[in-house]
């Protein structure tokens, strides 16, 4: 195969990787709101852990965004 | 249309060399020197009458003292007061730059990643620095969480560090990624109403994407606010860790 056609195929095939982070994301936030809406009182102390765990989530689709990144325009 | 085109740095002054590099006046250094003076004036400005009973402009920065305060005291604690300034004068750039980046034919300083990432190794360095001044040799503490099995210690320590280095990267790169990828996205649809116009009896369809143009318009100035705020709130988390290793 073409090694630069390769690497756009691997760039693309990099970013799947976010999928994950959205599932993950999604499910931070959507559970979050499941136990916020049970128990409203609570919900604003555990802002800072919601945000850690988005952070923590997320992190992992900015990682896969990062190999596509260098991919295309470093490697 | 090229969508990469809108960041693209121009040399606005040349102000010399230092050896090999060039020191010049960008427009990115314009843009920041005018968020800044915008984030001065608004605020002097609203707090010159200083009155009991505020004003409008008044009142609305006193909102977003307040809330910037109480992110603080929620993820910090009422020690974390002591960075409030810092916290409060990154979330106020980063919200400025972000919201002037979305007018059309600006220029958004927060899509470089050489701005977010001078941001995030300086909250980095905070951490650290102030973690190691207060808590000495105890800060260490952070990279063993209480409660941990003996023979699963090891591991832990190993994925806590990976995480604690990983941060100054995911939290430059997440600001960057998401301004970037959202100029982008409205520059290729706006591209499309063209393409459309330029196509023909296509040309009926054209409003469509002018119409997702708009709709992605205020769902960035959404991105451009949360983003902010969770650049400011991931701060304090941070620098919670400073201040209480023990978790």
């Amino acid at each position: 195969m073409d090694p630069v056609a390769a690497k756009y195929i691997a760039a693309g095939l990099a970013c799947l990787g976010m999928g994950g982070a959205a599932i993950g994301v999604g499910s931070v936030f959507g559970q979050f709101l499941s136990g916020a809406l049970r128990n409203p009182s609570a919900a604003d102390g555990q802002q800072g852990r919601l945000f850690l765990g988005f952070a923590l989530a997320e992190a992992f689709g900015i990682f896969s965004l990062l190999i596509a990144l260098l991919l295309l325009f470093v490697l | 249309m090229n969508p990469i085109e809108q960041f693209e740095l121009s040399t606005l002054k040349t102000l010399g060399k230092l050896g090999s590099y060039n020191f010049a006046f960008t427009n990115s250094a314009a843009y920041m020197i005018l968020s800044f003076a915008i984030i001065a004036g608004v605020t002097l400005l609203a707090m010159r009458g200083n009155a009991l009973v505020p004003g409008r402009l008044q009142s609305s920065v006193e909102v977003v003292y307040e809330f910037m305060a109480d992110t603080v005291r929620q993820s910090a604690g009422e020690e974390g007061m002591k960075f409030f300034p810092f916290v409060f004068s990154l979330f106020a750039f980063i919200l400025v730059c972000n919201l002037i980046g979305i007018i059309p034919y600006t220029f958004s300083v927060t899509s470089q990643i050489i701005i977010t990432a001078s941001l995030a190794i300086l909250v980095f360095a905070i951490v650290i620095i102030y973690g190691f001044y207060k808590n000495g040799l105890g800060f260490l503490k952070l990279f063993a969480p209480s409660g941990v099995p003996g023979w699963l210690m090891p591991l832990i320590v190993v994925i806590e560090v990976i995480s604690f280095f990983a941060r100054p990267l995911s939290l430059s790169v997440r600001l960057f990624a998401n301004m970037l990828a959202g100029h982008m996205a409205l520059s290729i649809i706006a591209g499309f109403v063209t393409l459309l116009l330029g196509a023909g009896v296509w040309g009926i369809l054209a409003p469509l994407p002018l119409a997702m143009t708009v709709a992605l318009e205020a769902l960035e100035a959404l991105v451009a606010f949360l983003q902010a705020y969770v650049f400011a709130i991931l701060t304090c988390i941070y620098l919670n860790d400073a201040l209480h290793p023990h978790h």
